[in-house]
């Protein structure tokens, strides 16, 4: 029996399986780099976060929507390893499933699932927690090279942690800041992960390795990435030259918290941004202004999930607003 | 050759998968009954004026064009007019043809069958427009429209650019690629004949860069001809899309809903030009053309044949060693904008550029998953629509915003579909979405 | 303590009053002047916008009806509301109520998966009007239903189905409202709004506009252009292969004998057309 279609008869190999699995490729190099400087409590804390992201997903697309099962996507083992590495690595289990729920049930599937969300799953979920438990949220375990099983937590600042403290102290006196500032870590530190922080946003170097694989492969474009980060480096860059705070140091700030883990992985997200390229250059400028203003005005050391969720609120109207230039017709 | 030319909207790769691209034209030989559609053009049908029992020569006149979006229709072997019946074309529908019984060939007395080469380009512009009409061309790139019409400027609009499109960007496809390479001289004289009758100076031969056989070629003859030129362009696809060799060329934009004189642009098929060629100097009516079989190598052997326009489908696959048993989908053109035959018995028209079989097991798509907003739809449209926002409007069959999406700019060029990684049939909600604004109307 | 509770009453209340008067401002001043007529016929209207009178939705057609006279208002008619609502929207304007006959629309292809086999095997996007421009259709009729439910899916009142014996859509008398979406979608207008006469209705059951032989051969069902049915009936017309039962003719009287005597089984009679809501 003859096959009847309409036009075009091939398919490119590409499906969303095969993009989401390039995206669990790109993120291997950072999820190593965790394990080596956490240990054991990092795997913990990963796996729990991804089983919780896909059991929830299992669970409520087969008893609750009664739809075909969608965990074969990858789009909740994904959603479970960014949230896992948005958390501090002596996050307790329960916490974790927690999360796992408002990411997975609240955020995404009461959305109606993938491609519906408004708002970025893992972040949704980072951003509850931080809300709701912000004692454990903000405990962040002294990296422990290759000591795998070591579960004796010895806490430690963030470099951002210590940044505010300057920022706070520099008025007051001198000499605080002067002790707080050698205990910033080095540029050779953030970049290969050996500062306090959440799982995954340790390392710049493990995150820039995932990036070019996503980029070789073409999951995503250059664009959000690089005017995120642009836009942010140049607003601290500014302030830096303007006031000679060491507190705007610029590669300092570019290189610590989730400044680059946001960026690449969860601000560049197809479903939260924007479909058109100049969208998505307003949004990645939005995400680099956001982050500054909340990083250096806010209570808060940092901004980078605020400024993500506050953006993708925007990404409807972003949409609306920038249409691509249809051929032979002058743009309006 | 540094400097290669291509569209800025849009675009992607694909694997070109061009077996045939060196194979050397064959005759396909004759089929013992051919099946001549009466309309192979875009248009109003043919009036036919011949009846059954007909004794018909090569080059006999069956049908008038009647009326000016017409073409004349012309016996493609010598024999009999048997019936003049419906039968089933390419999509199932049925259409009027000629059937007629073929004997040993024999041709019309002015037909000129020498093989020499005649470049005594004749210095009477209508004498070439009347023997371009007489001759039935119509474009041979797929969408057959008349060319007589094509090489007529209206009195308001002027032409600067004739562009010779020279690019295959559909994968298998390699007919036009073998005339180039067999008949490079015919098709400069052709496009010098293209330039009398629009009376401009120049032309401009577009070849896409994987075809280096060819550009060498055409290149070289067109040092012995002043006014013909050869541009190289990226292999990119659509690039041999009309708009977009425009752009790529001449820089310019057809403005939506126009035609590309309106740009001052005129895009002819190699095929077509070879042809004027043929009908000018050889006076040699379209009744064959090359088409190339191809697709699945374990189905076909591929191979560019010389075939009469009215040969069945299954004729030409049988020459081709096809595996008929295991065809899962028989393309009237390529995979991206071919249209899936319904019955092999279907005839070749003067638009089939080529027969692609594709087999059982991969001619059925993929299941439609949600789609994830990647955009990539978006990325790929050379007509910068945005195929993911007419798709979800049609699925609510919501169709106010559809105008204002432009859904009638769609050229139907398949990149949107190919790229969806949620295999969303994008071309098909185009397609429907087209549909409904024409109802709107 | 009194003097904080005080205060917050004041100040809520101060900003409820604040709001109220801007709210009120609002409401004046781009108030939409409407008609009481328009607003009452509204009010009685079903509210199904389905378009079915003609009019984008319930309101344009209050207000067309407003607008009309006693004659122009014959007219106008709601299908879905039917006589019921007609009678009502007649009363708010003083007029007659038109007399309309009871009608449901009936599906004019009995190309059913047993008589019209597939053929071929169409894979594209499963939606009538998108494989109407890509093929004949799989049971290779060029004018026969599709099988896709483009109308299923349009139906507002969930009047069609698929069969999944026959494949084809089935027409529930008693849901249809004769709007007309599904005659409309149809890009082979299969579907006919056509009277109900005496619970009965009557038509030929194909469109197919091939020679006899040529349509048989595809269809058990399609009608070859006998003109049994014309001998029999002399309203009947048979042209271009096909024929056609007019509104006119009466199902009680022929009824029986057209579809006796149609040697394929083109023609449908439906002796119990079921109808709760009745227009006459």
């Amino acid at each position: 029996m003859l096959k009847i279609s309409s036009s075009p008869h091939i398919n490119s190999s590409v499906t969303t399986q095969s993009l989401m699995r390039d995206v669990l490729i790109a993120l291997t190099p950072a999820m190593l780099v965790a394990l080596m400087m956490f240990g054991i409590n990092a795997l913990r804390v990963i796996l729990t976060s991804v089983a919780a992201c896909v059991m929830f997903e299992y669970l409520i697309t087969h008893y609750l929507l009664k739809a075909k099962n969608t965990t074969t996507d990858l789009s909740a083992v994904i959603t479970g390893v960014l949230l896992g590495f948005n958390l501090p690595s002596s996050m307790p289990s329960w916490m974790i499933i927690v999360g796992a729920f408002v990411s997975i049930g609240i955020a995404k599937m009461a959305f109606g699932g993938l491609g519906k969300n408004i708002f970025n799953p893992a972040l949704a979920g980072r951003v509850f927690l931080f809300i709701s438990f912000p004692v454990q949220m903000t405990q962040w375990p002294k990296p422990d090279f290759l000591n795998f099983l070591n579960t004796d937590i010895v806490t430690s600042a963030t470099t951002l942690g210590i940044l505010k403290q300057i920022d706070v102290s520099s008025s007051a006196s001198i000499k605080a800041s002067q002790v707080s500032l050698t205990e910033l870590p080095n540029y050779w530190q953030m970049l290969l992960g050996d500062t306090g922080g959440s799982l995954g946003e340790v390392s710049a170097l493990a995150l820039f390795i995932g990036l070019l694989y996503m980029l070789w492969r073409r999951v995503i474009t250059w664009h959000i990435p690089f005017y995120y980060v642009a836009t942010f480096f140049m607003l601290t860059a500014i302030t830096w030259f303007n006031t000679d705070n060491v507190h705007f140091e610029p590669v300092t700030n570019l290189l610590s918290g989730g400044l680059l883990l946001g960026a690449f992985f969860m601000a560049t997200d197809y479903v939260t941004s924007p479909m058109t390229r100049q969208g998505q250059i307003i949004f990645a400028v939005g995400c680099g202004i956001l982050t500054y203003i909340i990083r250096f005005y806010s209570a808060y050391p940092e901004g980078v999930s605020f400024a993500i969720l506050i953006m993708n609120a925007f990404v409807p109207l972003i949409d609306k607003f920038t249409p691509q230039r249809v051929y032979g017709r002058k743009r309006k | 050759m540094c400097n290669k030319k291509t569209f800025p909207l849009g675009g992607l790769h694909l694997n070109k998968q061009k077996i045939s691209a060196l194979s050397p034209i064959q005759d396909a030989g004759i089929p013992p009954l051919v099946y001549i559609p009466v309309k192979q053009h875009i248009g109003t049908p043919a009036q036919i004026i011949v009846a059954p029992g007909d004794k018909v020569k090569i080059g006999t006149l069956l049908a008038k064009a009647n009326g000016a979006l017409s073409a004349n229709i012309h016996a493609s072997v010598a024999g009999e007019v048997k019936k003049i019946e419906e039968i089933q074309g390419e999509k199932g529908y049925f259409e009027q043809v000629i059937t007629i019984q073929t004997s040993a060939d024999e041709y019309e007395a002015e037909i000129d069958t020498s093989p020499d080469i005649n470049s005594n380009i004749p210095q009477d512009v209508e004498e070439i427009r009347q023997k371009i009409t007489a001759a039935g061309l119509v474009g041979m790139g797929g969408a057959g429209f008349p060319t007589p019409i094509k090489t007529t400027i209206p009195e308001n609009k002027s032409v600067q650019y004739l562009i010779i499109n020279g690019i295959e960007c559909e994968p298998y496809l390699t007919a036009d690629g073998a005339l180039m390479l067999e008949k490079p001289e015919q098709i400069v004289i052709g496009a010098k004949l293209l330039n009398k009758v629009l009376g401009i100076q120049n032309a401009i031969i577009a070849i896409d860069e994987n075809k280096p056989q060819a550009i060498a070629k055409i290149t070289q003859v067109t040092k012995r001809y002043v006014g013909v030129n050869v541009a190289v362009c990226k292999s990119k696809y659509p690039q041999g899309g009309e708009k977009q060799l425009i752009t790529a060329i001449t820089g310019r934009e057809v403005p939506a809903g126009k035609l590309p004189i309106d740009a001052g642009c005129v895009v002819q098929n190699v095929a077509t030009t070879y042809a004027v060629y043929e009908a000018v100097m050889k006076n040699k009516p379209l009744y064959e053309r090359i088409v190339t079989v191809s697709g699945d190598p374990s189905l076909t052997t591929a191979g560019n044949y010389l075939t009469r326009i009215g040969t069945p489908a299954e004729y030409l696959l049988d020459k081709a060693h096809t595996n008929k048993s295991q065809i899962g989908k028989l393309l009237f053109g390529g995979p991206m904008m071919g249209v899936s035959a319904v019955s092999l018995q279907a005839p070749i028209t003067k638009k089939t550029g080529g027969l692609v079989v594709i087999d059982t097991a991969s001619s059925l798509r993929q299941d439609e998953t949600c789609c994830i907003r990647c955009g990539k739809c978006a990325e790929v449209c050379p007509m910068g629509l945005m195929p993911f926002a007419i798709a979800s409007n049609l699925r609510r069959n919501n169709t106010a915003p559809l105008k204002a999406l432009h859904v009638a700019d769609c050229i139907e060029c398949g990149a949107c579909s190919y790229i969806c990684p949620a295999k969303v049939p994008l071309v098909d909600y185009c397609k429907l979405g087209k549909y409904e604004v024409n109802k709107q109307k | 303590m009194t003097d904080t509770f005080w205060l917050n009453i004041l100040i809520v209340g101060g900003i409820a009053l604040c709001a109220a008067i801007m709210l009120y401002i609002t409401a004046k001043k781009f108030s939409i002047q409407t008609d009481a007529k328009e607003s009452q016929i509204d009010e009685v209207l079903p509210q199904a916008n389905c378009g079915g009178c003609g009019f984008i939705g319930c309101k344009d057609f209050a207000k067309a009806c407003a607008q009309s006279t006693a004659k122009s208002f014959s007219a106008l008619y709601c299908p879905v509301g039917a006589a019921e609502v007609m009678q009502k929207v007649a009363d708010i304007l003083g007029y007659s109520t038109p007399k309309r006959k009871d009608t449901c629309a009936v599906l004019r292809c009995n190309g059913t998966c047993q008589a019209a086999p597939k053929k071929i095997e169409y894979d594209g996007l499963k939606n009538c009007r998108v494989a109407n421009l890509t093929m004949i259709g799989e049971a290779e009729c060029p004018d026969g239903c599709l099988r896709f439910g483009d109308c299923v899916k349009v139906c507002q009142f969930g009047a069609l189905s698929i069969n999944p014996q026959t494949g084809l859509p089935t027409v529930d008398a008693n849901k249809c409202t004769s709007c007309g979406a599904c005659a409309n979608i149809c890009p082979r207008h299969l579907l006919e709004i056509r009277p109900i006469d005496h619970n009965q209705q009557i038509f030929v059951a194909c469109n197919n506009k091939q020679k006899g032989a040529l349509a048989r051969k595809n269809c058990q069902n399609a009608c070859i252009a006998c003109k049994k049915c014309a001998s029999i009936c002399a309203a009947i017309k048979v042209e271009q292969n096909l024929a056609y039962i007019p509104t006119t003719v009466s199902p009680q009287e022929f009824g029986t004998k057209l579809q006796e005597n149609c040697p394929t089984g083109a023609i449908i009679y439906k002796s119990q057309v079921k109808r709760e809501k009745t227009n006459v």
